[in-house]
């Protein structure tokens, strides 16, 4: 049994689909939305790789490595922001944040 | 290439697991963790796929600093998590209904992708040539063609930094700091002043 491209791409694709389902469900949990995002950008990365090696191309892994870089930085400020949301208001709900207009 | 087949089916369904436990576990902490062994699963995927430096990266980078980041946060702030799943069963419905369509969809497209074009082609994963690893591949095209790309890189994380750090820094009101300028710009005349005693009594404040 071979494990082809599209095994690859399956995977990353049902990866996807969890990180949507997450945002779906968890919509009050801005951590949760937080880590669902995470999950995306790693099938997104998954998707790269994949398609880096099965076409010989090194250059889809160096996307990948500037993926890993905004993610990481989007980690960050999304949790500093989230911090101080917590602090301004004693909870994370965020269905109900209104707040911020203006 | 049967073992490859079953280290791949095992690392696919260890990764899909884990990242639905991280959007449906209960308890927060659980869903950090989980994330993490989503994670090291995908760098076994990548490693499986040639991508060694990319894998360690992922560990470095996700498992050590984003998940560990997470796991600070979740468990520094004191939040009623019950409360945040209300909506979970009502939302739940529609989310399922979305997200089967959209695998389904992806799933076709890249049967259809991955069978036609220079993909079909493909003599499988790349194996790196004779004494060039993987990371000198990537270091190779980085550092000439993407050096631009990497420097920019860098500056999204320093922005990231001080993004970060202006938004959680805080001053709290009572707390005796030291301010420089008010020191630099004490001068005798307000630093001390002659007071003459006279003999048998003491200075009075």
């Amino acid at each position: 049994m071979i494990i082809g491209l599209a095994h690859y791409l399956a995977v990353a694709a049902i990866l996807f689909t969890i990180g949507v389902f997450g945002i779906f469900v968890n919509r009050k949990n801005i951590i949760v939305i937080l880590m669902s995002v995470e999950l995306i950008l790693l099938a997104v990365n998954i998707n790269f790789v994949a398609f880096s090696s099965y076409l010989h191309n090194v250059v889809g892994q160096i996307y990948a490595m500037f993926i890993l870089t905004v993610a990481a930085a989007e980690a960050a400020v999304g949790l500093a922001i989230l911090v101080t949301f917590f602090r301004n208001r004693g909870d994370i709900a965020v269905d109900d944040a209104s707040v911020m207009k203006g | 290439m049967a073992l490859q087949a079953i280290v791949f089916y095992l690392l696919s369904a260890v990764t899909i697991a884990a990242g639905f436990g991280v959007v449906s576990a209960r308890n927060p902490v659980h869903s950090v963790l989980l994330l993490i062994l989503a994670f090291f699963s995908a760098a076994g995927l990548f490693v499986l796929l040639g991508a060694e430096f990319l894998a360690m990266l992922l560990v470095v980078v996700y498992v050590g600093a984003v998940a560990v980041l997470f796991l600070f946060v979740v468990m520094m702030l004191d939040v009623d998590f019950t409360s945040l799943r209300q909506g979970f069963a009502r939302y739940m419905p529609l989310g399922a209904a979305v997200a089967g369509v959209l695998a389904f969809e992806m799933i076709a497209v890249s049967a259809v992708i991955a069978n036609r074009g220079q993909a079909a082609g493909s003599t499988g994963p790349m194996a790196s040539a004779a004494g060039v690893t993987n990371t000198e591949t990537i270091g190779r095209v980085l550092y000439t063609d993407y050096v631009y790309f990497f420097q920019a890189a860098g500056l999204v994380l320093l922005v990231a930094m001080i993004g970060a750090i202006v938004l959680t820094l805080r001053h709290k009101p009572g707390v005796k700091r030291q301010v420089i300028a008010d020191q630099v710009a004490r001068t005798p005349a307000t630093g001390m002043r002659v007071v003459s005693v006279k003999p048998g009594e003491g200075i009075q404040e």
